[in-house]
């Protein structure tokens, strides 16, 4: 019984989610906009699962004194400090009844003054490992890596103006040769034709899986034993 | 050591110096790169030109501060010439950090910039909503159940530019300025191809590539990285003249960008040289032990004969 349920309770949303889709009339139409409210509902209860769960993850560290322990004691104040100066708009000009990010408030310093640089901090550091990785690995060993490697030296020259500037020179007749035209052909064609297959075959394994959940034969979401 | 193993096992300390350097200098330098629009750029451009005075743009930040230095410049950009145009602009956001980002220009750009716009008329923020693509989803099916009020909790309908926002379909166009899921895809699959609302904006370098099977048809154009950014400034520079002393952030950045770029295509081109000239010399030895070796053999068995 614990497994039908929720078996059925899946079959009956897919169904009339899938139908209302379709018939833009009817009960299955007023099904589908009550289903979208309830979405949105359920989605904002997934912040204190995932609160709950950082919680959990972290406290089970910080007490087991596991690897990097203290790391975790710093993403579990950050969390409480946050939390706290959030949900109680400390130091917000307006109180309660302010804007969450009102310039002046404590939320508003923490997240210029701490969350902005060190998010931006952590993307830059990409560039760093980006170019010590393509140093030390980008190499032209076989024909597909060969292809890969000069598909990659003409978008990283043609996104810029040095490509416009380098084959400035070419004569109009092979202006389609000149590297930013290189690159745009490169994005638009090879690189849209691989991306619609992927997207396609993603699309028909989405369909494949969710009518397999829908009729009930997909059924790990429910977990495991009965 | 021979050159070619030297230059492969350069320490990586050398490589993230020259990629500082390469960062920094353009930046104290300030060397400015023209840009040209692209027709996936103008067409945004062209777009948001052609809509009469007064329209309706949503406007989604659905970025945080970790790509703001690449979608910033597109919001700057996308936030003057609509305010330029007289367009009445609506923000949103569907990444919490996203509010941080609206912020910015609400509090930073729009005052200084455009001190005669006033919230409430001429924009607001109607601030994060949970809830991913199914967010959007749910705005088209009921706008008002999601959105009843902005980011200040003010009621839509004490807002003289929502209080006809009933539906979706009441905004003459979507833009989108995305670092990732959700964003631009999903406006597109939920809203623009649903409800039929012309979606367009921009995408970090990285999301890009995977935007373009959607132009021109579901995506009416695409800012990508900074490069598109750059070219939305020279765009609006050229149309409004104006702002040829305005700051834009996008020409200013394409300086470090492009040299970053021309020093990954040169540290690559000297690894591959380092590389193949290694591989030569190895194989040059090789056969040389080798003969070497046969030599030998020849010996030894001429001397047991």
């Amino acid at each position: 019984m614990r497994r039908r349920i929720p078996l059925i309770i899946t079959f009956i949303i897919g169904v009339v989610l899938v139908t209302g889709y379709f018939v833009t009339r009817g009960p299955f139409n007023t099904l589908y906009e009550s289903f979208s409210d309830y979405f949105a509902i359920i989605t904002v209860f997934a912040f204190i699962l995932g609160g709950g769960s950082l919680l959990k993850i972290h406290l089970k560290r910080v007490s087991n004194r596991s690897t990097d322990w203290p790391y975790s004691l710093v993403t579990l104040a950050g969390f409480a400090i946050t939390l706290v100066i959030g949900l109680f708009k400390v130091g917000n000009p307006a109180g309660m009844g302010g804007e969450i990010l009102a310039g002046g408030s404590w939320l508003r310093f923490v997240f210029d003054g701490v969350y902005n640089p060190l998010s931006a901090t952590m993307f830059s550091l990409l560039a760093f490992f980006v170019a010590s990785a393509s140093y030390r690995a980008f190499r032209a060993r076989t024909k597909e890596a060969t292809i890969l490697l000069s598909a990659a030296m003409v978008i990283l020259l043609g996104r810029t103006p040095v490509g416009a500037w380098l084959t400035a020179w070419m004569p109009e007749s092979l202006g389609f040769l000149e590297l930013p035209n290189l690159a745009n052909w490169i994005m638009a064609w090879p690189n849209t034709a691989g991306q619609r297959a992927i997207m396609i075959g993603i699309a028909l394994g989405v369909i494949a899986t969710s009518l397999r959940i829908i009729l009930g034969i997909e059924r790990n979401y429910l977990g495991r034993g009965e | 050591m021979r050159i070619p193993e030297s230059i492969l096992q350069i320490d990586r300390r050398i490589i993230f110096l020259l990629i500082g350097a390469a960062v920094c200098i353009p930046l104290l330098l300030k060397p400015r790169f023209q840009d040209s629009p692209t027709p996936i750029v103008q067409s945004i451009f062209d777009t948001v030109e052609r809509l009469p005075a007064g329209s309706r743009v949503f406007l989604s930040f659905d970025y945080g501060p970790d790509t703001a230095p690449e979608l910033d410049p597109m919001a700057k950009a996308l936030v003057r010439h609509a305010m330029t145009r007289d367009h009445e602009v609506s923000f949103f956001t569907l990444f919490p950090e996203g509010v941080g980002q609206i912020k910015k220009i609400t509090d930073n750009l729009l005052p200084v910039e455009f001190p005669e716009k006033t919230y409430g008329r001429d924009f607001v923020n109607l601030g994060y909503k949970a809830g991913l693509g199914g967010a959007i989803n749910t705005m088209v099916v009921n706008f008002r159940t999601l959105v009843n009020a902005d980011a200040e909790g003010t009621p839509l309908d004490n807002l003289p530019i929502t209080a006809d926002v009933d539906e979706m379909v009441d905004y003459a166009i979507i833009l989108s300025l995305t670092a990732g899921d959700p964003g631009l895809k999903e406006w597109i699959q939920f809203a623009g191809d649903i409800a039929g609302i012309p979606v367009m904006g921009g995408g970090t370098a990285v999301v890009a590539p995977e935007l373009y099977p959607y132009y021109p048809q579901q995506l009416i154009g695409l800012m990508g990285g900074l490069k598109g950014a750059s070219e939305y400034e020279s765009a609006l520079v050229d149309r409004y003249p104006a702002y040829r002393n305005a700051t834009m952030e996008a020409t200013m950045r394409m300086g470090p960008q492009v040299v970053t770029h021309v020093l990954i295509v040169l540290l690559v081109l000297l690894g591959n040289l380092a590389y193949f000239l290694g591989r030569s010399s190895r194989s040059s030895q090789a056969g040389r032990a080798g003969r070497a070796g046969r030599a030998g053999q020849a010996d030894q068995a001429d001397r047991r004969h």
